[in-house]
């Protein structure tokens, strides 16, 4: 079904890990990546295939579900690794036929990257497979609520978000079926040069943008039907509020970030790598 | 609770520059009463007026001439919108495009939300509301993943959260299947008996209409008939001037008395029909 995408796609389920405030899961992906840039050497990557592995476990969601997401960076994926497979120097040089080569500098970068790309899809599915759109709006909404200080409209661009969120999948689904509808009409969307591929695209697009905007004219009545006025005098069904579970979620995101980088930079800083 | 005096409403057509090139009566001088309660159907077929005069109950629209009462406020003040909207929710057609939210509880949160109401008090609206029409057990699924029927009922829950007293419902089984369309009318009927909620049902279903207390029918902007289900439904005749159906066993009913079966007027129902029959032959 085009409906289960897992792009902003929730997995409803009772875990910690679906019951820690959103700002905590924003704020914990964000030190994830920058965790997988300043891991450096097998143990740093032991730790955060470690730490991944107990978070997905905590979460709960099917591994399957992980994986989907990896999907669409598979020609990602495979272009960084082959590059920088064949096309580093190193030292050791294993094979080598004209410019391209293997060599163990490469091999390693290869394997650094490959792991740190996945790790980093990974790690944001788990973010918002546990996390509803709008839990993941509120969050950016609380945390970027400062800048209603200097007039940025930030209750409205998160409106706007999770409404959008809310949409894709039903818009993708309309794609789907007025694709099938024009192919039952003799349309080709398939063969061709490129130009003949995006022209063929036309009568795609215009049916779709129709029907998107006459979607956006009834939301917005039905949004007014219930009393919509904005972001004013507007109360929360689910404030967000730190509690105890939260502040030990993030005690333990720091000190994981904290080895991290003892264990990335230990060598340079104090001399040694402490565990190794 | 809701009146209406000689309400009018014209709307634009415009040519493709966006200038004005006629006016269009959409609803033509139309009286109105509902009592508190009351359970009203409207029937019309497409370009009746239905529609138009619906969202004038919601304050959508604002009527051109006439004036339109929802609980004492008239529709044209505008400090009283909000408090006339809260009071009389609205369903719209596409189940699709009326879920704002991501989580079926959080879109039924989402009226009270909006009147702020206090966090606790949004907990217990939307779990009472969730129950009234029997969708609790799936609080936490994803809209997308509901079948039209089941989307209509959450959409009605949405609307029973913010308390009104009235919700007028715009052909909300109109993109549904068979099942999923007893399914929302049943809810609704349930509501009308239990919370003493005032329903007014615009629909072209007959089998819809059947239940409704009174029942109004509207043809180029005007109301054309009013009355009970019965007596409307006995005057076949005039329903087909109307381009309207009339429910199945009132057709076949309608057509044996044609042909000089001797059968009451105004039956609505197979059992009805049924038992008329089999009084008959019994005569015989």
């Amino acid at each position: 079904m085009i409906r289960d995408i897992t792009l902003g796609q929730y997995y409803p389920a009772k875990s910690v890990l679906h019951e820690l405030d959103p700002r905590v899961k924003l704020a914990a992906t964000l030190i994830f990546v920058v965790s997988l840039f300043v891991a450096k050497g097998p143990v740093g990557y032991a730790l955060a295939t470690v730490f991944l592995g107990i978070v997905i476990r905590l979460s709960k969601v099917p591994f399957r579900f992980m994986t989907k997401g990896l999907k669409s960076i598979v020609m990602l994926l495979m272009i960084t690794v082959v590059f920088n497979l064949f096309l580093l120097d190193g030292d050791v040089v294993f094979w080598h036929f004209g410019f391209l080569r293997i060599t163990d500098r490469g091999i390693r970068t290869a394997v650094m990257v490959g792991i740190r790309l996945i790790y980093l899809i990974l790690g944001s599915s788990v973010m918002t497979l546990t996390t509803t759109p709008n839990d993941l709006t509120d969050g950016l909404e609380k945390l970027l609520s400062p800048l209603k200080k200097i007039h940025v409209p930030v209750h409205d661009m998160s409106m706007m978000m999770s409404i959008a969120l809310r949409f894709i999948p039903i818009l993708l689904e309309e794609t789907d079926k007025i694709m099938k509808a024009q192919i039952a009409r003799g349309a080709d969307f398939e063969s061709g040069n490129l130009i003949q591929k995006a022209k063929a695209m036309i009568p795609l697009l215009v049916p779709l943008f129709f029907s998107a905007l006459r979607r956006a004219m009834d939301l917005a009545l039905a949004m007014e039907a219930r009393c919509y006025h904005g972001g004013e005098g507007r109360t929360k069904m689910k404030p967000l509020k730190y509690e105890s579970k939260d502040r030990t979620a993030y005690a333990v995101i720091w000190i994981y970030l904290a080895a991290m980088i003892v264990i990335g930079y230990g060598r340079q800083i104090y001399g040694w790598i402490p565990f190794i | 609770m809701i009146r209406a005096e000689k309400l009018t409403f014209d709307y634009a057509k415009t040519n493709e520059e966006g200038n004005v090139e006629s006016w269009k009566r959409a609803v033509d001088g139309v009286d109105l009463e509902v009592r508190s309660g009351e359970f009203i159907a409207i029937l019309g077929h497409n370009g009746s007026g239905k529609s138009t005069l619906a969202k004038h109950i919601n304050a959508i629209l604002l009527p051109t001439e006439g004036t339109l009462w929802v609980d004492g406020m008239d529709t044209k003040d505008e400090d009283k919108l909000w408090d006339i909207r809260q009071d009389a929710g609205m369903v719209f057609q596409n189940p699709d495009n009326q879920i704002i939210g991501t989580v079926v509880e959080e879109d039924v949160g989402f009226g009270p939300e909006n009147l702020g109401v206090p966090t606790d008090e949004i907990w217990e609206r939307v779990e009472e509301s969730l129950k009234a029409v029997g969708m609790l057990k799936y609080r936490k699924h994803s809209p997308n993943r509901l079948s039209g029927g089941q989307k209509q009922r959450v959409a009605i829950a949405g609307v029973m959260a913010m308390h009104p007293r009235c919700i007028v419902l715009d052909e909300p089984t109109a993109m549904l299947d068979p099942h999923g369309r007893k399914s929302v009318i049943r809810t609704v009927q349930k509501l009308n008996r239990e919370e003493q909620i005032t329903v007014i049902l615009i629909t072209h279903y007959m089998e819809e209409v059947i239940e409704a207390d009174r029942v109004i029918v509207m043809d180029d902007g005007k109301v054309v008939m009013q009355g009970t289900p019965r007596e409307i439904f006995s005057q076949v005749d005039r329903l087909k001037e109307l381009r309207l159906d009339v429910p199945q066993a009132t057709l076949v009913a309608y057509e044996l008395q044609k042909k000089g079966f001797p059968l009451r007027n105004g039956i609505l129902s197979n059992e009805e029909l049924v038992e008329e029959l089999c009084q008959l032959k019994s005569k015989m």
